[in-house]
């Protein structure tokens, strides 16, 4: 244990009790030592215990929780043996936390400006007057726009970004030595996200302080953190630097991680880490990982792994680095198919949501624009259309159109060529049967209540008339086409992974036979290693069924990964819509630039590229571009007044803005400095 | 904000509406009049005609009706069949009587079941948690008139500290009032910090385990402030509407508490009304509680707009 | 985050319901509480041996002895006997009236739910409105007009009470009904009755189960209220509301013709409530936010 450390963590183990008062341990034997000034990310997937570890650093233990065995020291003191009085004082002064998701995490009472003035009046010896400026000071490091009086707001009336701004500026103004970051960009849109780690980064630069990253995202951890602790299943696995964990992991658990996650720049769909970890506080023998490594021998099982050096770091494993078994991948067809039926097709689909309860009606309120703008949609048998776009672009409203749960102000859509009824419950049972949907959520996708056989049940007694026999093969041959074993059509949902319970959602739209299937962010609820194998499984249904599907995601790597057409809207607008391989390439549409650039790889050595600022948007705007505001190669008035042509650019790729053709190359191609990949300059103005 | 009040405003008066609608037509959905129902066997020749004129029953029901409400808004309910009063000096005379009871039974309830109810969701499951919350659901479930009949046994019969029962006319000075209200303000008061506390200790419970309290502990924040800047605002906001159910749910409590110690007050009025047939009366009264329960959640509301930022700032966003 | 281990899951919802409301003292004495009144009432003839409603001059408020138990009230009879016997009305009426509640309560609640839109805004515009007049001046409005008596009453309850259940089954509803399964249904094309009944009802039912015992308390509250005040049970019934209002002006004199109704009452709605309130716990139903109607 170096002497020099700032937080040294010494054996630690911690966890509850069970009924029978047995220990039950969330982490297991952690030592880890954190000089002054380091970042550091703790990465790992749900219930690694990431979060109780950086947690227990500010010596804080969740309700229920105790410690088995080993200490934190803080600057050399035990935190544990100290009184509570004096850990509160450690804790906002000392060390400081920047919450997971801010926006719960502010009093919801209290004004911005009172709530850091609580922390600044605690924790520091300044006055009324001076704790005035230093707010001020602070706001303005952390970026926040000083027009808008943010520090007489409540928390509510800020955006997520703000938000999480205020708490980053809350944990600042103690003058902590130790900030930690619980998943500081979780549930923030790409661009927002791009914007928070580059400042936080810079923070980090600036201030000297020592700063400890957790998060489930190794491209987030990649721009925030120099040294780097795996966990999984409550241990380090893997200890080392940024650089060198990232591009060449000794463990295999990151190198299957890092193999799972969706590239950019590979269109395939990634390698699947089949599997699920350990259920937390489970009795363990051997390592952790042994059931799900491809490397695992007998000692894996038997005993539990030393830890032992690697080139970078340490690993806990018999073998690190050894045996490296390339991790297959599936790729998909380069062409893109378009020789399929046309299984979907919608035109000129425009939504409106709220016409206005009936105080808006007598006040004759102007009703609200589009949330969803003529958009048309067009998919063929086998053929993956992707829908991107953030938070508000109407990917979902899109969605719940085609299926006609929300009934659209215009546009016909049309199912195998047949125009069916706008609503859901006008259309005829037949014309429903093709077209299936497939949910974010699976947790609240499947009935607690029922089990998989009765929930795989309900497409087949609605669309086809089987004798009991047909039923019980139909679900068998269900249960095989999503790998899962038969034994599981007796279980309640509450039984199954996260993961499992996604495939039940997919068996249950196939099992009516559909023609398109609708994806609605179907891998963002799940951890990296569990995506892949749901993308592989959605690849390979499609492959062997001819399905046609519509693939709404945030994430444009998942995308990529799937789709073979891709259409990125903003504000329920069609932005650019063409193949796959186009979209991804110059020209871009202004706002796919900006997509582009704000996504992060799990490489230290790249920056997010910020082209434009991170402002909250309203509701659509009713006239000229929906991007304008936002828009960084902006050309004037025009953008304001007309709706920008869908225009041309080759084949089946056609991009909605005023720029003329030629000039858009220019603006957008790779060497324009802005681009990603190239140095990190581009930080805030 | 102005137009959260508005809409506020728009549904109490809808309430009303609705409410004198119910009570008007469950009248005439009877068989008979209000005439034939007052005079009962004697419901013939002139004293019914009589009646029947005095009360305007040959013009249309929904003639009636918009009379009614006119003169209602007005503040005119008509005469009472029995005791031949305007109804509206009656009503006055025992809502005094009654907003006393119920006000002293506030003042004792409402502050005690707001420290008992912290308490017992900062101490959760703990044995003050367990005592306090038992005894708040004895005072819910056992009915008042065997609490106020107990307490008479103990405290008038055994003990002879208070007198039993109110042997005073309506119209009584208050001061005069004040020894017998007593032990209706005991009953009364158990009854509503039982309500209001159950509602505060959820509350605390439910608030303690947000984030931004896990936040302002480890922002180092001390427990008292923890306790009075971020805590007490937030968990007080559902409180606030609970005070004014209750509040209008104890109306119905009032009534019996009022017939146990035959106190003058509205409830025993209405009583009185219903025994006496004395349709007019009773319709009055009924929609004098719905008034009420109208008028306390309509501060209800704006209370909670005082102290919730969410709500007070709804429309900036919308 | 602090991370927890996933649920286990519990296969048949209802398997041990029993055992986990005895899991809790709360559970027990209540289960204890409302057994041995369901049980009093059902055995009530074998226990006593005197009249219930006969007068009997000879025995006029005579203290509890052997021969009278509990005394005799000021009629002479034997308030034992009127006890074991007064909880009988009282259960059944309420009974069938918590019955009446649920059911249409439930169903209209779960329908607007799931209708949702303009329709079920307006209703619950006029479930608010309906919620504003205080149940027992309701109750008493509608004697008024129907004139009292134990049966009539039944209706009236079961409606008025029914109103409040509607709140709450539309509450649970909308909670389902956001869940994605639902949507799933709705997408599928399921008609919406079928949709209430295999989607919505069974994540319903356990909170309509609870609170039709909550509402059974509450409704032995206010049927005992009214009996109190004259409108319900008619003399002479033994009825312990009714014992109540006739006895207590001999409180100084005889109390124990008081008293043991008082008992008897409190301890009957005192069990249901228990039982109600561990069947939630057990059933996994947060009831905490509500106030009784």
């Amino acid at each position: 244990m170096s002497t020099g450390s700032l937080i040294a963590i010494d054996g630690l183990s911690l966890g509850y009790r069970g009924p029978a008062g047995d220990p039950r341990l969330i982490l297991r034997d952690i030592t880890l030592s954190l000089s002054p000034g380091e970042t550091v990310g703790l990465v790992g997937e749900s219930g690694s215990g990431k979060s109780t570890l950086a947690l227990a650093m500010m010596g804080y233990l969740g309700p229920g929780l105790e410690i088995f065995s080993g200490r934190v020291l803080f600057e050399q003191e035990d935190i544990f043996a100290l009184s509570e009085e004096a850990r509160r004082k450690l804790r906002g002064k000392r060390i400081a936390l920047i919450p997971q998701s801010a926006g719960q995490s502010l009093t919801p009472t209290l004004r911005v400006r009172d709530q850091i003035d609580e922390a600044l009046r605690l924790h520091t010896p300044l006055n009324t007057a001076e704790r005035r400026d230093r707010l001020d000071a602070l706001l303005h490091q952390v970026r926040l726009p000083p027009a808008v009086e943010i520090a007489d707001r409540y928390p509510h009336q800020l955006s997520g970004g703000q938000q999480q701004r205020v708490a980053i500026a809350m944990a600042l103004g103690s003058g902590a030595k130790a900030l930690i970051l619980d998943e500081p960009t979780t549930g923030l849109d790409v661009t927002t996200q791009a914007h928070i780690l580059t400042l936080l980064r810079r923070l980090a630069q600036d201030a000297g302080v020592t700063m400890i990253t957790v998060s489930h995202d190794l491209g987030v951890i990649a721009q925030l953190a120099e040294q780097i602790a795996v966990m999984y299943a409550g241990e380090v696995v893997e200890w080392g630097s940024a650089a060198g964990v990232l591009s060449a992991p000794a463990h295999p658990y990151p190198r299957a991680l890092l193999a799972s996650i969706p590239r950019l720049d590979a269109q395939e769909v990634p390698a699947a880490l089949e599997g699920v970890p350990p259920l937390v506080g489970d009795p363990r023998q051997g390592c952790a990982f042994a059931p799900r490594c491809s490397i695992a021998k007998d000692a894996c099982h038997a005993s539990a792994p030393p830890i032992q050096p690697t080139d970078h770091g340490t690993a806990r494993c018999f073998f690190p680095a050894g045996m490296d078994v390339a991790p297959e991948r599936l790729q998909r067809p380069q062409s893109p198919r378009r020789t399929g039926v046309l299984v979907l097709e919608a035109r000129d689909l425009s939504v409106r949501y709220g016409t206005g309860g009936l105080f808006a009606r007598l006040l004759r309120r102007e009703p609200r624009p589009d949330a969803v703008a003529q958009v048309e949609v067009q998919v063929r048998g086998g053929e993956t259309l992707g829908l991107v776009g953030e938070s508000g672009s109407g990917k979902s409203t899109i969605l719940r159109a085609l299926a006609g749960l929300t009934v659209p102000r215009t546009g016909q859509v049309a199912i195998v060529g047949q125009p069916v009824a706008a609503s859901v419950s006008d259309r005829a049972i037949k014309t429903i049967q093709p077209l299936q949907m497939i949910f974010q959520n699976a947790d609240s996708a499947l009935n607690p209540r029922q089990t998989v056989r009765e929930i795989l049940d309900a497409p087949l007694r609605l669309y086809f008339d089987l004798s009991p026999d047909e039923t019980v093969r139909r679900l068998a041959d269900l249960m095989a086409a999503v790998r899962l074993p038969s034994a599981y059509l007796d279980r309640f949902p509450s039984q199954l992974s996260g993961g499992e319970k996604q495939r039940i959602g997919i068996a249950r739209a196939f099992a009516a036979e559909p023609r398109v299937v609708l994806c609605d962010e179907v891998t963002s609820a799940l951890d990296v290693s569990v995506q892949a194998a749901v993308l592989r499984l959605i690849a390979r249904l499609q492959e062997s069924h001819g399905t046609g599907y519509v693939f709404v995601s945030h994430d444009l790597a998942v995308v990529q990964a799937v789709a073979d057409r891709i259409a990125v809207l903003y504000q329920g607008r069609l932005c650019e819509v063409g193949p796959a391989a186009a979209v991804f390439a110059p020209p871009y549409h202004p706002y796919t630039q900006v997509l582009m650039g704000a996504i992060l790889t799990p490489d230290p050595s790249t920056r997010p590229a910020l082209l434009t600022d991170d402002v909250i948007e309203g509701a659509p705007l009713s006239v000229g571009c929906p991007f304008q505001n936002r828009c960084p190669h902006k050309i004037g008035s025009i953008c304001q007044t007309e709706t920008p042509p869908a225009r041309r650019f080759g084949e089946e790729h056609s991009i909605a803005c005023h720029i003329d053709p030629a000039t858009l190359c220019d603006l957008t191609s790779p060497d324009t400095p802005a681009q990603r990949g190239g140095p990190a300059t581009t930080d805030l103005p | 904000m102005l137009q959260t009040i508005f809409q506020r405003l728009g549904l109490s008066v809808f309430t009303l509406g609705f409410v004198s609608v119910v009570v008007f037509f469950s009248v005439e959905a009877l068989p008979g009049n209000i005439c034939t129902a007052f005079l009962q066997r004697f419901a013939e020749g002139p004293r019914l005609e009589r009646c029947i004129a005095e009360q305007g029953l040959e013009t249309p029901a929904i003639q009636r009706y918009g009379q009614w409400v006119v003169s209602a808004v007005q503040g005119d309910f008509g005469t009472s069949l029995k005791q031949r009063r305007e109804v509206a000096d009656l009503l006055a005379e025992r809502f005094r009587n009654t907003a006393l009871l119920a006000g002293a039974a506030a003042a004792i309830g409402i502050p005690l079941a707001l420290v008992l109810g912290f308490w017992a969701g900062l101490t959760r499951d703990r044995p003050s948690d367990l005592a306090i919350s038992t005894i708040a659901m004895l005072a819910m479930t056992i009915p008042e008139f065997v609490t106020a009949s107990v307490l008479i046994f103990v405290f008038a019969i055994v003990l002879n500290w208070v007198p039993a029962v109110t042997i005073l006319p309506p119209s009584a000075p208050l001061v005069d009032l004040l020894p017998n209200i007593v032990l209706p303000v005991v009953v009364l008061a158990f009854l509503m910090t039982a309500h209001i506390l159950r509602i505060t200790r959820a509350s605390v419970i439910e608030v303690m385990a947000s984030d931004f309290i896990k936040m302002a502990q480890l922002k180092g924040v001390p427990e008292r402030q923890i306790f009075w800047r971020h805590l007490a605002p937030s968990a007080l906001i559902p409180v606030v509407n609970t005070i004014a159910l209750t509040f209008a749910w104890l109306l119905g409590g009032v009534v019996v508490i009022e017939q146990v110690f035959n106190y003058p007050g509205i409830g025993n009025l209405m009583l009185r009304a219903i025994y006496d047939r004395d349709l007019p009366l009773v319709q009055a009264i009924v929609l004098t509680f719905a008034l009420i329960y109208v008028v306390a959640n309509l501060l209800a509301d704006l209370a909670m707009v005082l102290l919730d930022p969410r709500i007070r700032s709804a429309q900036d966003r919308a | 985050m602090v991370a927890r281990p996933r649920s286990s899951g519990t296969g048949g919802p209802r398997s041990h319901l029993l055992h986990r409301i005895m899991a809790r003292p709360s559970g027990v004495i209540g289960l204890a509480l409302t057994l041995f009144h369901v049980a009093l009432a059902l055995l009530a003839p074998l226990l006593s041996v005197h009249d219930v409603s006969l007068p009997n001059a000879d025995t006029i408020n005579l203290a509890p002895s052997w021969e009278h138990l509990m005394g005799t009230d000021s009629l002479g009879r034997d308030v034992f006997a009127r006890v074991v016997h007064g909880g009988q009305l009282a259960l059944m009426v309420t009974a069938c009236a918590a019955a009446i509640a649920i059911t249409w309560g439930g169903s209209v609640g779960m329908l607007l739910g799931v209708v949702g839109g303009r329709t079920d805004e307006i209703a619950m515009r006029f479930v608010d409105a309906m919620l504003s007049i205080p149940s027992l001046a309701f109750f008493l409005l509608m004697a008024s007009v129907v004139g009292g008596g134990a049966w009539t009453i039944v209706p009236v309850l079961g409606f008025f009470y029914g109103v409040a259940v509607i709140r709450i089954s539309r509450a649970a509803t909308l909670q389902v009904a956001a869940q994605d399964f639902v949507m799933a249904a709705k997408a599928r094309g399921e008609r919406t009755g079928t949709i209430m009944r295999r989607e919505v009802l069974p994540n319903v039912s356990s909170i309509l189960l609870v609170e039709g015992a909550m509402q059974w308390s509450w409704m032995l509250l206010a049927f005992s209220s009214l009996s109190f005040l004259g409108y319900g049970a008619t003399p002479p019934t033994p009825d312990w509301g009714l014992m109540i209002a006739s006895e207590r002006g001999l409180l100084a004199v005889a109390p124990w013709s008081v008293l043991w109704p008082c008992a008897a009452l409190s301890t009957l709605i005192i069990g249901i409530n228990l039982l109600a309130d561990a069947l939630g716990k057990a059933l996994g139903v947060d009831r905490t936010r509500e106030v009784p109607g």
